[in-house]
């Protein structure tokens, strides 16, 4: 079975968790247009290269985000979302 | 007997005319030029070519004819969906696959059997109830039958009786059936390239031309050709082509594996399909179980198999059929599919005036080939969409009117 590294229960078999997809960046509830509104529900990254997507450590119920290239499978990293906080 | 064979063999009749020419050089321009050359492709290439005379056609194809998707599906036909729009398409589909064999004067094979779903909890009962009404109310035959129904249309279902997954009852599905996937491909194929239309194996096209809000030109490995009208019809690569055209398509890829047996003896005679054990079964003409179940827990383009599915496949089919634990598997395969937010297809316009759609056909595309071949071929004709196909627009999801299948298709097939 895939094992994938949880950053806070460390590698786990991947039936462990649960796919949420590709990272979205919120938009503006203020200024976005309802067409832009559609596009963030309805579309995500597609990409047949890396795409940075979230998943959840079921047992634990813990949410993390990890970097995977959805042709090869192969998972680059896997990181606490604190640091998508701190990037910004 | 064997110097009749080798003088047979020797002849000018041998080797027979086969049903469809070698691939021929590219012309510099085609009326309609069609991105693919799965089922839905050539479906649309016959239906363009017999009722709207349009044989000035060129169908595109990457690989070999029918290697995609058409290829890996498991042939599920049915048309008990939930939305009025989904089941009045699907049904139509039942329809002509039921004439198919006649039309295209093929034997492809179609075997309706019906379709058994199974349920294992008053939830499932309740919606099953539902998909009868929606299914009674549009002229489908279709309903919700009881444990001992549902033991009389497949003797040898493990119905656990006082166990976690005891089946309580049935939707019942008799116009559903299944065909020979490769037939449908090579007769639509036959059908269209004996009334002109190219068939271009080997050919894969690496971008197009655009003015205006127009494709003007289709450009391929073998050549750049100029194009009146265009449709996109490739399966899993469907995101990526339209890409090609700056069509963003609202597509997530999932792989989705299945898996034949060792042939057996004829013993399973309906479709049966369980939603709680996310697995389904259909016995082939030659006798292998083709088991098949939902699409992989996350986005990828890989079409390696996995353990993981394959145990999970493997314990549906022998909870259900428990004697099937000691017969071996033969194949086990994925292709990709074109998942829409929805679970409904993508048919008609697109942002450009000449390019059209026949994407999202995610794990429900086989049962449509003939349906969206046909009116496929009426919105090019006409360059209009067909009233049968407007709901499919890409547009629902900028207007949020969805076409919710999603409880009518996952490990329902």
């Amino acid at each position: 079975m895939k094992i994938l590294t949880c950053p806070m229960n460390g590698p786990r078999n991947i039936n462990e968790f649960q796919s949420f997809g590709p990272l979205k960046a919120n938009p503006d509830p203020e200024t976005t247009s309802d067409q832009d509104w559609a596009r963030h529900l309805f579309r995500a990254d597609n990409t047949r290269g890396v795409i940075v997507e979230w998943w959840r450590h079921v047992p634990s119920n813990y949410f993390f985000l990890a970097e995977r290239n959805a042709t090869t499978n192969e998972v680059i990293r896997t990181f606490d979302p604190s640091e998508l906080e701190a990037a910004q | 007997m064997p110097l009749r064979l080798l003088k047979y063999g020797l002849s000018k009749d041998y080797p027979v005319t086969g049903d469809i020419p070698a691939t021929p050089d590219l012309k510099p321009s085609y009326d309609v030029v069609i991105v693919g050359g799965g089922g839905h492709g050539l479906a649309c290439a016959h239906y363009l070519s017999k009722y709207h005379g349009i044989t000035n056609v060129a169908v595109l194809e990457k690989g070999y004819l029918a290697g995609g998707n058409t290829a890996r599906n498991t042939t599920t036909i049915r048309s008990n969906y939930i939305t009025k729009e989904g089941i009045a398409f699907y049904k139509e589909g039942v329809q002509l696959y039921e004439e198919m064999s006649g039309e295209l004067d093929f034997n492809v094979m179609f075997s309706q059997r019906g379709q058994l779903t199974l349920a294992h909890t008053e939830a499932t009962l309740r919606s099953f109830h539902l998909r009868a009404e929606m299914g009674k109310h549009a002229g489908t035959n279709i309903e919700v039958v009881d444990a001992q129904t549902v033991k009389e249309l497949s003797p040898h279902l493990n119905m656990d009786e006082g166990g976690p997954l005891e089946i309580i009852g049935g939707l019942w599905h008799s116009d559903g059936g299944t065909a020979r996937h490769d037939a449908v491909a090579w007769g639509y194929a036959a059908q269209a390239s004996r009334r002109g239309v190219e068939i271009h194996q080997r050919t894969e096209v690496e971008g197009f031309g655009i003015e205006v809000g127009n494709i003007t030109k289709v450009r391929t490995n073998r050549g750049t050709i100029s194009a009146g009208q265009v449709m996109i019809a490739v399966g899993g690569m469907n995101y990526d082509m339209a890409m090609k055209a700056g069509v963003e398509l609202p597509i997530r890829c999932f792989p989705l594996q299945a898996m034949v047996t060792q042939p057996l003896k004829p013993w399973l005679h309906t479709l049966v399909s369980s939603v709680s054990l996310h697995t389904y079964l259909v016995q082939s003409s030659r006798g292998e179980i083709v088991i098949g179940g939902g699409s992989d827990p996350y986005q990828l383009y890989s079409t390696r198999s996995t353990l993981d599915m394959k145990e999970h496949l493997a314990e549906g089919a022998t909870h259900l059929f428990p004697f099937l634990h000691g017969v071996r598997l033969l194949r086990q395969w994925a292709g990709i599919t074109d998942m829409t937010p929805d679970y409904s297809p993508i048919m008609g316009a697109s942002p450009l005036k000449n390019l059209w759609l026949d994407c999202g056909w995610g794990t429900w595309g086989f049962k449509a080939t003939p349906v969206a071949g046909k009116y496929m071929a009426q919105t090019i004709a006409n360059q209009k969409v067909a009233p049968m196909l407007e709901p499919f627009t890409m547009e629902r999801f900028a207007s949020f009117d969805l076409l919710n299948e999603m409880g009518a298709t996952a490990a329902s097939h």
